[in-house]
């Protein structure tokens, strides 16, 4: 539980930093690609080594017309309903896109739903260099079984599919805690919605 | 808690003659006290659940259940032009229209597992009959949901089985519960008011009792396979959501404590 605060608090301390070197750009320079490419930079807090971009939250991008003060709007995809950072990615976006010059507007929709296999290659790839395991495509899409588990993850360290379980819940929502066998270590997924 | 309920810009909130208002205000607030109280009597675990893991786990559920309720508060007070907050903390506690099934207290385990696995076996079946529901809002939340509870059930009917198949002591305790809980078991499939109108706006697929058939093919053969008795029918079905009893009082006390003692404080 104890790293969930730890790495709030580099996100906290990550975020700051964007704050601090936002380049002054002028009005006229906002198109969608230059947003979407400051979104890049915004990390989610609970996962910091993915940003909003590669965690697949970010919905809709609207710029309105290329010179005027038209506010930008970004619509988000909470990946779970209750997730507690949420309050926390919005201010996070409006932080950033204020460099822009132009109101921000961040809301939340359910539109569609997040799902797992919205992570970006990049952000799998992301996920893995940190130790924890991307969602597993097998288990997406199947019939929810009333008893049973996940089909098997591989390891994140040795790549093993010999591990189990440990618990479906995790430090935060979105994380299952597994053990492998072979390298006997234990190591955190990513849960698949 | 809804703070960003007010935000779901994308699809308009708005009742139109098409949509039952009234019945649908009363389908919301039963989902959502039931996802509310559920929450809060797991969060009773945390820091004292049998396993580590369960402490972990329990809490997880927890902070899933109370996020799901703040959506559904959300939307009801989108619907009613109420405060999600106000909602969920300052009624009294004949206002809950949760089900008795969690009006029982936390218990021992075997009670909390048996309490759990019997309401996540019929929430997902609630959930699925609205899934494809004509009010967008709730679909698209219930197709979220959905998602969400898949693992609350598995967690659920692991710890089932696991003590279903027990010898002795494990066993005892499940049946014990299962026992104390048989005459509310079915509570969630509670005949709502003006349920006939949800059904031919299709907002929902079924009225309550086709819901609590379908309820009992999915858990019949769970229940065989473990050589556990069936939940009889309610008592008495139509105060299903009603009479709430001391367990909740106290609950009750407990979760709005912090809200009695500032009223209008922020975070």
């Amino acid at each position: 539980m104890s790293e969930a605060g730890i790495q709030i608090g580099v996100a906290r301390a990550r975020s700051g930093m964007i704050g601090g070197r936002q380049p002054a750009r002028a009005p006229s320079a906002v198109d969608e690609a230059a947003v979407r490419a400051a979104l890049s930079e915004v990390m989610d807090p609970e996962l910091p080594m993915l940003s909003v971009v590669d965690l697949g939250i970010i919905h809709r991008v609207d710029v309105g017309p290329a010179s005027g003060t038209a506010p930008i709007r970004v619509e988000i995809l909470p990946t779970f309903v209750g997730c507690p950072a949420l309050e926390f990615i919005k201010a996070s976006i409006a932080e950033r896109l204020a460099a822009f010059g132009r109101p921000v507007e961040v809301s939340a929709t359910f539109e569609v739903p997040w799902t797992s296999e919205r992570i970006s290659p990049a952000g799998r790839a992301a996920l893995l260099a940190a130790g924890i395991a991307p969602p597993s495509a097998a288990s997406l899409g199947a019939a929810p079984a009333l008893i049973g588990l996940e089909p098997r993850v591989p390891c994140p360290h040795c790549g093993s599919r010999r591990t189990v379980v440990e618990n479906l819940f995790g430090p935060t929502q979105c994380r299952t805690i597994r053990y492998c066998a072979d390298c006997r270590q234990p190591f955190e997924s990513i849960k698949s919605v | 808690m809804g703070s960003h309920a007010h935000e779901w810009g994308a699809t308009p909130m708005t009742a139109t003659a098409a949509v039952p208002a009234t019945a649908l205000a009363g389908l919301l607030r039963s989902m959502a006290d039931d996802e509310f109280v559920i929450g809060f009597s797991d969060s009773e675990w945390t820091g004292i659940a049998p396993l580590l893991e369960e402490d972990v786990a329990m809490s997880s559920l927890a902070q899933d259940e109370l996020g799901h309720a703040a959506a559904l508060y959300g939307l009801l007070a989108e619907l009613t032009g109420t405060d999600a907050d106000a909602l969920a903390y300052d009624r009294e506690p004949a206002e809950y229209r949760h089900c008795r099934l969690l009006d029982h207290g936390r218990g021992d385990w075997a009670m909390t597992i048996a309490r759990r696995f019997l309401y996540d076996s019929a929430d997902v079946i609630r959930l699925e009959a609205l899934a494809e529901g004509s009010w967008a809002p709730l679909a698209e939340l219930v197709a979220k949901l959905v998602r969400e509870e898949r693992y609350h059930r598995m967690h659920a009917g692991a710890w089932l089985d696991r003590l279903a198949r027990s010898d002795g002591e494990p066993r005892d305790r499940l049946l014990a519960a299962l026992a104390e809980l048989a005459p509310d078991a079915a509570t969630v499939f509670t005949p709502i008011d003006g349920a006939a109108d949800l059904v031919a706006s299709r907002i929902m697929d079924a009225p309550m009792p086709d819901l609590e058939a379908r309820w009992r093919a999915s858990i019949g053969p769970v229940f065989a396979d473990l050589d556990l008795p069936m939940p009889p029918p309610a008592t008495d079905p139509e105060r299903g959501r009603l009479d709430h009893g001391a367990d909740f009082n106290w609950l009750w006390g407990e979760f709005t404590s912090v809200r009695r003692a500032d009223p209008g404080a922020t975070w």
